[in-house]
């Protein structure tokens, strides 16, 4: 394992950050921790690379102890912060380089690191201007350089994509494929439940400093709900009379709003139409996803849900 | 005690790679200041107060007022700079990401401190030279305590900025200590001529004192034992005050 966590639990004074975690994570896949704002995710992040004593129980990165030897983990490992930590008077090239002295990179190394992370993030339109004059979306594919510039084993992002437009957003997901193909393993965070879906092969749905599930997506969609999802607006009342003897895994209410999970939404549909009579009952139907098993979960969303 | 010089070093060099920027305009101030200094005192005052401690009242001051800018060279770094690097621009939490440790950030802030401490009182120095009120065969002497005033005010320094949460608090840092400290540290008169009895060794506390001291005998080579004491005082100090910063820079960055 690269990363084994046993029964990890932070606590800040009375708030209990991180709740009793463990993580296994395999060399060479991608491992998404989901969960909304205060969840623990960045706390979780910050005793994997040992910048942070758990509270109580231990983790181990590449085999090694983070708490004994952090010099050793770190020096393989690479960690892309929440917040972009840039030098803003200095170039995209000047900040790589004062980075790389941090690992005490030899000059040619040094260089040719440079030169292999300006193409691979596409750094090097503005390589020589200064960082405060680029944009958001240039500004995160630089800090995400940074943490390369080691040729790290191990990938940390922390909500990389979190404020970027959808284009940028799309170009970052294809560096992260293209590392976990060269065989980096990367551990990321995320809010956005499509994100995880698209690019990790495994997550663990955090809420509250808990893992309330884990596993590969779709194996968390279809042992929490089923496979699709039917949204229709609806008063308690009717269900029964709706939805009795149909093949229905789950059902969520919010508000007006039912979700109902089956497996085949569209016949599913088609038999609510007939219970329904002649009304045209609005009827929303789409694939289930990890937003869903979070609902389903907690009973909250991902956006709305506070410590 | 967790402490690699290289990686000092690479801190140093992250701020000498920003200050490289910069330098031509930080630096022009380093100039005027001594200028305005010496000329108020020289065409000023010292036109009333002609002689201070056996010396003309600008070659009296000279000394003192190098150690003072050293002091203050070292003093804004360690205070706004820091705060600003630890709270706002969160440097070191990308540093610690890296196999930087805590102590090599404290190491490499007061080797920085040092260097900009160097910077403002060698220029200082430079000037009252060529005014013609410190010798020229006194530099090396002068690197010596210019170096030593930057490690005693980076680690006093560090000590208040490593304790406060708001960046508001460094304007008492400045007016109720480093200010007094400036006007009552032998700089402007000779302290040991207006106090007397317990006085004189309660003044022995003030940590500006020992540079000043030093610098004044040392240019005049009027070498003497009592600049063992400030040597003693410098080291001692700055060690027991740098061994608190290692414990509180250890709980403001890895919480
Ligand atoms: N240094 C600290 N001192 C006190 N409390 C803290 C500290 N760091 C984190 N916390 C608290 O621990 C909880 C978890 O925070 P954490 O930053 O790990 O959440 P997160 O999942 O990363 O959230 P976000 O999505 O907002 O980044 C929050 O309630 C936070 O306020
Ligand atoms: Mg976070």
């Amino acid at each position: 394992m690269v990363i084994e966590a046993r029964h990890v639990v932070k606590r800040f004074g009375a708030r209990v950050a991180v709740a009793g975690i463990d993580l296994s994570v395999p060399p060479g896949i991608c491992f998404g921790l989901l969960g909304p704002n205060g969840a623990g995710k960045t706390t979780t992040l910050r005793m994997v690379y040992g910048v942070t004593r758990p509270t109580a129980g231990n983790v181990r990165v590449f085999g090694i102890d983070v708490a004994t030897d952090p010099r050793a983990v770190r020096s393989r490992l690479g960690v892309t912060l929440q917040q972009n930590v840039l030098i803003e008077a200095l170039s995209p090239v000047e900040n790589l380089r004062v980075f790389g002295r941090y690992h005490l990179l030899p000059h040619r190394l040094l260089d040719a690191r440079v030169e292999k992370l300006l193409d691979f993030l596409e750094l090097r339109s503005h390589a020589h201007v200064p960082v405060k004059q680029l944009s958001g979306g240039f500004q995160r594919r630089l800090a995400i350089a940074l943490s390369l510039v080691n040729d790290p084993e191990l990938l940390i992002l922390d909500e990389p994509t979190t404020g970027l437009d959808p284009a940028v957003r799309l170009a970052l997901w294809a560096r992260v494929r293209a590392l976990r193909a060269a065989g980096k393993t990367i551990l990321l965070t995320t809010h956005y439940m499509d994100e995880a879906q698209r690019l990790c092969d495994r997550v663990a749905i955090v809420a509250r400093g808990k893992i309330l599930a884990e596993g590969a997506p779709e194996e968390l969609i279809a042992n929490h709900l089923a496979r699709e999802a039917l949204e229709c607006e609806c008063d308690e009342n009717e269900v029964p009379a709706l939805l009795d003897g149909l093949p229905v895994a789950h059902v969520l209410r919010a508000g007006a709003r039912l979700t109902i999970y089956a497996d085949d939404v569209a016949s599913l549909a088609d038999a609510i139409r007939r219970r329904d009579g002649g009304e045209r009952r609005v009827m929303v139907m789409r694939p289930a996803n990890l937003e869903d098993v979070f609902l389903a979960l907690t009973g909250s969303t991902l956006e709305e849900s506070e410590p | 005690m967790n402490l690699s010089l290289p990686h000092a070093l690479a801190v140093w060099q992250r701020n000498l790679a920003m200050y490289r920027r910069t330098w031509k305009w930080n630096i022009l101030p380093n100039f005027f200041e001594p200028v305005f200094y010496l000329t108020a005192i020289g065409v000023g005052l010292g036109a009333y107060v002609q002689q201070m401690g056996g010396l003309p009242y600008a070659a009296f001051l000279a000394p003192g007022l190098v150690c003072v800018a050293a002091m203050n060279g070292a003093s804004f770094e360690v205070t706004y700079n820091i705060f600003v690097r630890m709270h706002f621009e969160k440097t070191y939490d990308a540093m610690l990401t890296t196999p930087v440790q805590p102590d090599d950030i404290l190491a490499g802030e007061v080797l920085w401190a040092m260097t900009r401490a160097a910077i403002y009182g060698g220029c200082f120095y430079l000037v009252t030279t060529a005014w013609g009120l410190t010798p020229w065969h006194a530099a090396p002497w002068a690197v010596v305590v210019i170096v030593l005033s930057g490690l005693l005010f980076a680690a006093v320094g560090l000590v208040f900025s490593l304790q406060i949460v708001t960046i508001d608090l460094f304007s008492f840092y400045f007016t109720l200590f480093l200010t007094p400290l400036f006007l009552f540290s032998d700089v402007f008169f000779p302290l040991a001529e207006r106090l007397s009895g317990i006085w004189l060794w309660v003044a022995e506390a003030l940590p500006l004192l020992h540079p000043v001291r030093l610098a004044r005998l040392g240019f005049a080579h009027r070498w003497s034992a009592i600049m063992l004491w400030d040597v003693g005082y410098i080291l001692g100090v700055s060690t027991l005050l740098l061994l608190l910063c290692h414990r509180s820079i250890h709980k403001r960055l890895t919480a």
